[in-house]
This record gives structure tokens, sequence and C-alpha cells, in this order.
């Protein structure tokens, strides 16, 4: 890694690890005594590794001028193995927590241990872990294919990815030490937050830097997707994490915001963390991952403007449906359902885009269990955003809102949807990176496209019964006018579904394992293959990507 | 349309530009006249804010996810009324940076349990949940109880809270550590202090029923009980709420 740097980017890269290293050792030092010299202390540890790193391979023999003729694939393939270590961490843990809702013991009198921290453990480790390690990596992929050009730099791109993955060690290791904002998806402290706007920047700087090299007239919809991505989160991310900390020696800050204002600022960046961070990312990885595996074109482009456009402007307004019937004025509420209703539109043309793409490879379908994921995280796409708008709408959301429907929804589309696809993805790029025909097992594919659908169905069939029931119990009324269950009465209703959802959810962990096994095994093969390894691939002229723009 | 589209896509900072066009509507037209309508926040002259130790404790409950199963937001349901009291206003969040809203109902709703049940139970609930609710599925918090509150930097805390809006005085927040020792230690002489700057109506209790030891559990109690009952402007019928000056 380090003899693919440059001299000079080698430099730049002590540099900067001396930079993190001196912001780590002031935290450790401010810090005492609180979660934050902790961290200060792990980032202090992780720059001096770094630095160890690039002096060992400092004086190594600079990359060869030739290297500019091919792409850059060294950051995707080691984001690709963060996202699956991320992903077996974090629906480890989901499934941890799934088991204490039904067996609360199993906390051994330990703060880190309980729900309550564990539970962001979780949600951060899949979405941020697993969800952007992938999204990172496959943009990297994918913008130089469909620009046809390098990655400007070497020393960039890992600057993002090391960059990313201490965010989310930090974050997560933070909910451990009880360091949370309790801001949904956004829990992280003001100091992490710093750290991801500046890794954040530089992803997008690259972004662009890429797209002005490439020698394709028109940018691709996956980079259109990819960028309202990486755009709207850092918009969404800079605003809801405005606060004020305590002191520079705390972890501890307050948000700017308080009481309504606070809580539509909240909903209007988490629902759109659901837009632009699982939606709008993993949409622009299934626009070039499904035509080039089945080997068909996008079915239309004007679709894809009018799907893309009707997201990134319709997805901005829907946020306050998680706040019907609260007391956020009753105008907000209303516009955020109106505009969940005509999402339905956009998300719709999408879904039926990716699937009218794969007419003519429906055989493919039935033979490729990789073309399959993404097959089935179509499908669920399209019932996880009918099943939003539906569940957008204000009487709907008095039965669903505080209920497990909420989670199963979540769950059809994280999933149903997000996992599938970066599986799909995942299992389709493995062979490419790695140069190989095919993965280490097809059988384990296969395996884990059966463990993974029949463990979603099982969570959410599990979730839709507890949730509708709860819902019902906490409104019904006897004879007499009076409510006819007390809460306890609903808890102990939820018994048999929690358990049904843990073993879902176990069901889908295991896959996720086998997934891991069954890339590490090809990539193990690929190196003891590697004598005899092709040359890499040529920018110019040989991988023309099989999908152009325009029609 | 296609057309323009057809030419639009070749520019990298026109896609830039009309992202950020499209995506900055919707938060714009939703978000900002939240701070200037002024009937979005009824008025509740009367409200007081959070003493130390509720800060203490509401950081704690905070610190802790409480809000990943409980909410505090009672909605305009006929249902949510009867079972957990008045509907939530917005004023009653007015001093909550951040709000804890929740999204979810794994246990019960806590936006008016202030007050509802007895500290001993509460410390009971804390230490074992199943010892009072044998159903429940709450993980026992029984560490809050051996763990000392950490005082020294509530001054800092309550400074921090009033650069982003929370009315608390000089007074107080030269006096945070003391007071919030003394709201939990009734017989000493700093609960005096308590009542002076926060008001008669404030709880000063032995929440954990230690009086010598402050604690997190203190802390916790504390904020519990004071939730629902910062002002009674919920209480008050519509139309008294919406009255303007």
């Amino acid at each position: 890694m380090v003899a693919e740097l440059t001299k000079n980017e080698r430099q730049a890269a002590l540099i900067i690890l001396l930079a993190l290293a001196v912001t780590g050792l002031a935290m450790a030092a401010g810090g005492r005594g609180d979660p934050l010299g902790v961290h200060g202390a792990l980032v202090l540890v992780a720059a001096i590794g770094g630095i160890f790193a690039v002096i060992g391979g400092y004086y190594a023999p600079e990359p060869p001028a030739d290297r500019l003729d091919s792409y850059y694939d060294s950051p995707t393939k080691f984001g690709i193995i963060a996202a699956m270590v991320w992903a077996v961490i974090g629906m480890a843990v989901g499934d941890w927590v799934a088991w204490l809702l039904a067996y609360p013991e199993w906390t051994f009198d330990a703060a880190w241990a309980s729900f309550g921290r564990l539970r962001p453990v979780h949600t951060s480790g899949v979405i941020f872990g697993f969800g952007g390690n992938a999204l990172i990596a496959t943009s990297f992929y994918v913008m130089q294919r469909t620009s046809r050009a390098r990655l400007p730099d070497q020393l960039t791109p890992w600057f993002v990815l090391l960059g990313y993955n201490l965010f989310c060690v930090v974050a997560a290791t933070g909910y451990l030490m009880g360091v949370t904002q309790s801001k949904e998806y956004a829990e992280p402290e003001w100091y992490a937050d710093i750290w991801l706007v500046i890794v954040w920047v530089t992803y997008f700087v690259l972004y662009l830097r890429t797209l002005n090299r490439r020698k394709e007239p028109h940018i691709y919809v996956s980079n259109w997707y990819y960028m309202a991505f990486v755009l709207v989160v850092a918009m969404l991310h800079i605003v809801n994490n405005l606060a004020v900390p305590v002191s520079w020696g705390e972890a501890k800050s307050y948000s700017l915001f308080s009481g309504v204002q606070d809580a539509m600022t909240q909903w209007w960046y988490g629902h759109n963390a659901v837009a632009f961070f699982l939606t709008s990312g993993f949409l622009g990885m299934m626009y070039y991952y499904m035509p080039k595996r089945a080997g068909r074109p996008i079915y239309s482009y004007r679709m894809s403007i009018i799907s893309f456009w009707g997201i990134t402007f319709f997805y901005m307004w829907v946020g306050s449906h998680h706040l019907h019937y609260t007391a956020l004025p009753q105008w907000v509420q209303s516009l955020g359902m109106t505009f969940s209703v005509m999402l339905l539109v956009p998300s719709w043309v999408s879904a039926g885009n990716a699937l009218m793409t794969l007419n003519g490879a429906w055989h493919k379908v039935r033979d490729d269990a990789v073309l399959r994921f993404m097959m089935v995280a179509a499908v669920f796409y399209g019932l996880s955003t009918f099943e939003g708008s539906f569940m957008a709408i204000r009487p709907v959301n008095a039965l669903s809102h505080y209920t497990d429907w909420t989670i199963g929804h979540v769950h059809a589309g994280v999933l149903g949807w997000v996992a599938m696809i970066t599986f799909g993805a995942i299992y389709a790029s493995v062979p490419w990176l790695w140069k190989r025909d095919g993965m280490y097992s097809a059988k384990l594919v296969e395996a884990h496209f059966w463990l993974a659908l029949a463990g979603t169905i099982i969570y959410v069939f599990a979730m839709w019964n507890s949730g509708i029931i709860q819902g019902l119990m906490w409104r019904t009324y006897n004879e007499s006018g009076t409510l006819a269950y007390s809460f306890v009465d609903s808890l102990v209703a939820m018994h048999p579904y929690y358990i049904a959802r843990a073993v879902g959810g176990a069901f889908f962990l295991l896959g996720a394992i086998i997934g891991f096994y069954n890339i590490w095994m090809t990539i193990r093969t690929a190196a003891q293959a590697q004598a005899q390894a092709s040359p890499d691939y040529s920018v110019v002229g040989v991988d023309i990507p099989a999908v152009q723009p325009g029609e | 349309m296609f057309g323009f589209h057809y030419r639009l896509e070749r520019r990298t900072i026109g896609m830039v530009l009309g992202i950020i066009a499209a995506a900055s509507v919707g938060g714009l037209v939703e978000i900002a006249p939240l701070f200037t309508i002024h009937q979005t926040v009824e008025d509740a002259p009367e409200m007081r804010v959070y003493t130390p130790l509720e800060l203490a404790g509401r950081n704690i409950y905070i610190r802790e996810g409480c809000y990943a199963c409980h909410s505090q937001m009672i909605r305009t349901l006929r249902d949510e009324v009867e079972r957990y009291g008045p509907y939530s206003l917005a004023v009653e969040s007015k001093y909550d940076h951040p709000m804890l809203w929740g999204s979810k109902r794994t246990g019960p709703d806590l936006a008016r349990v202030g007050e509802k049940y007895s500290d001993d139970w509460h410390v009971a609930h804390m230490i074992n949940p199943r010892a009072v609710v044998p159903e429940s599925v709450m993980p026992a918090y029984a560490f809050l109880e051996r763990t000392e509150l950490r005082t020294d930097d509530l001054s800092k805390h309550l400074r921090a809270q009033r650069d982003v809006g929370v009315p608390y005085t000089d007074d107080m927040i030269a006096n945070a550590a003391a007071d919030a020792y003394g709201q939990a230690a009734p017989d000493s002489p700093a609960a005096d202090g308590v009542v002076k700057r926060y008001g008669k109506a404030t709880t000063v209790r032995a929440f954990d029923g230690k009086p010598k030891d402050l604690t997190e559990m203190d802390a916790l109690v504390a904020y519990l009980q004071i939730l629902g009952r910062l002002t009674d402007a919920a209480h008050k019928p519509v139309a008294t709420a919406e009255k303007k000056p």
C-alpha cells in the first residue's frame, strides 16, 4: 500500500499522520478523565501506527510510471474487506440486542452491555461501517470505469477510506462508553462529527477531480446518485450536528436546536440519511452493477432522469412524517405526508427501471445467485418504498408509529434492499478486482442468498405481526369504554415475535459470515495464482463500460 | 426537457448546483418557518429550567440510550391521552437540547411520568426492573447507585446550555455543583440555595434514599420525577395556552 504511493505522497502522508498524532495527543491530554481522552489515545495510537507503516515503506522504489495506464483499485479492495468486517460486527451486535429484548438478563450488570448502548453500535456498524465502506469502495470503482479515468492520485482515496473507518471506530467505541448525542443515526459527538466533515469534503473533492479527468462526455447515471449521496449527506450532517461542546476537554455537547425545531431538524436529517445514504448511494451502485452483471443496458434513460430528480427533490420534504400527531405544527406534518405519497412515483420508476433492465436476462437471474441478489434487492426496494409511503399517511401512522412495524419496515429496506444490492455488487466485483474467473464457491453464494432471503422474510413478518398487534392493543377499548390492555399486556404479547425476529436476524448474520469466508477464500486463491496474473485493466479503450449514457 | 438534461449531464458543476438546489427547498420551507412563526411554540412564562441535578440526570438518560425505547411525546390521540395524560405541547421541550421525543415505545412513554411513582419505586426499578414489573424487558441499571455523580463540570454544562439559549443566570451557573448536592440532601444548608434559585416547587429529596452520597441514581430519579412538570401549560384549557399576549 505504501509502495503504491509516490515519494511526495509518502511525505504528505507523514505530515497528515503527524498532525493527526498531535491532535490525538491534545485530545488525550485535554480530555483526561473523560471519554474524550480515551478517544485521543485511540487517535494517537492509530496515527503512530500509520507513521510506522509509512516509514517502513518509505524507501521502497517509486511506483512505476505505467501505473497511470490502469485504474487504481487497491482502495476499493480494502473498502470491500472493511465493509464485510463491519457487516459481521454490526449484524452480530444487532442480533445480540434482538435476543436482549427476549432475555433482558443478559447484560451482566455492565453499563456497556445494555440495550441502549449497544443499539447504536448495531445501527452505526451496519449503516456507516458496512454501508458506508461499501459505498465508498464501489464509488471509487464505478467512477473510474464510467469516466474512463484513473483516480487523480494515490493518497486521497486512502485518506478518505482510512479516515472514514477511524470515524466509525471512534463512533462505535464511544457508544460503549456512553458518548452519544442521542440523535438517531447522528449519535457521534462533536469531535467525531468535525473529523467526518474533513473526510467527507475530501471525498467530494476527489469525486469532482476524477470526473473532471473523464474521457466520457457524459456523466453516467451512477455518478449522479453517488454525487447526490456525498453532497446531501454533507448538508444534512453539518446542519443536524450543530452543537456547543461543554468544553474542549469533554466529549459532551448540547445541540444548538431544542424542542420542536430540533425534532424537525433531526427527522429532516434522519429520513434523508435513509434517502441519500441508504437509497441514493445504493441506487448508484445498482445502476452500474446490475446492467454489467446482466449484460443488458439500462432499460430507460428517461426513467433514470425522472427518478433521480424526483428522489433528490421529494425526499427532502418527507422527514416530518416521523412526527405525525406530535407538537409539530400540522402544516408541516401535512406537507411531509403529501410528499411522502408523491415520492412513490420516482421510487417505483427506479425499481421498475431496474427490473425492466433484466428483461432478456431472466435466465441469468435463475442461474446466477449474484444477479438474483440484485433482482431481489430491486423488488424489496419497490416493496419498502410502497410501505414507507403508506405508513406516512397520518391515520396509518397513528397505528404504526412507536411500534415494531417501523422496525420491520426499516429492515425490509436495509436487509432486503441495501444489504442485498451490496452483497450482489461485492460478489460481482471481487472476482473482477482480484482477477479470478468467479467466486471461490458458487454454492456458498447460493447458500448466502437463501439464508439472507429467509432471514429477511422471517424478520419482517415477525415485526409486522408484533407491530400491528402492539398498535391495536394500545388503542383497544373494552365495553365499558376504558382501555382494554395495560402497556405490560402488549409487552408480553411481543415475546414470541422477539424470538422469531432474533432467529431471522441470526439467519441473515450466518449468511454474511458465509459470504465473508467465501470472499476471503477467493482472495487467498487469487494470491496463490498471482504469479501468472494477467496485466492490469487498461484505461484507454479496453474496458469501455457496457452501458453508455443516452439511449 | 430531456434535451436540456442531455446537455446538463455533461457538466459536473451543473449537476452539483442542480442537486444542491433540488435538495435545499424542502428543508428551507419546512424548517426555517419553525423559528419565525410565533405560534409554533406556546407561551409559558412560568416555565422553569432544569436544575443542575436534573440536567445531570437527563445526560445520564441520554448516555444510556433510554430514548431508544421510551418516547417523551404524547400524541393528540384519544388512547394516548387516556393512557399517558394530556398530549405534549411544543413549549414543554423548549429547553430540551436536544429533544428526546423518541421514535419507539419498547417501553411506555415517559413525558408525564414525573411524580407518578415514588422515588423508592424508581430506585428499585432501576436496580432490577423485574423486581417491580415481572414482565419487564428493561436492562438493569444497578451500577447507577454505585457510581458517584460527577459535579465538578456542572457549571460548564450550565454555561453551554446558556450559550444555546436556556436562560440560566450567573448565580445558577456559579452554584451548579452545590445545587446538585443540595437537591439530594434536604437537611443540608445547600438545599435552601436550590429552592431560592429554582423556585419553591423544586423537589428537594434524597432521591436514592441516601442523603450523604450524591450518586448517578439521584440524578436520574430527579430527572424522571420532573418529566412533564416544568410547566403546567398542557393541563390548561387549549384556548388559554394559545391566546396571544
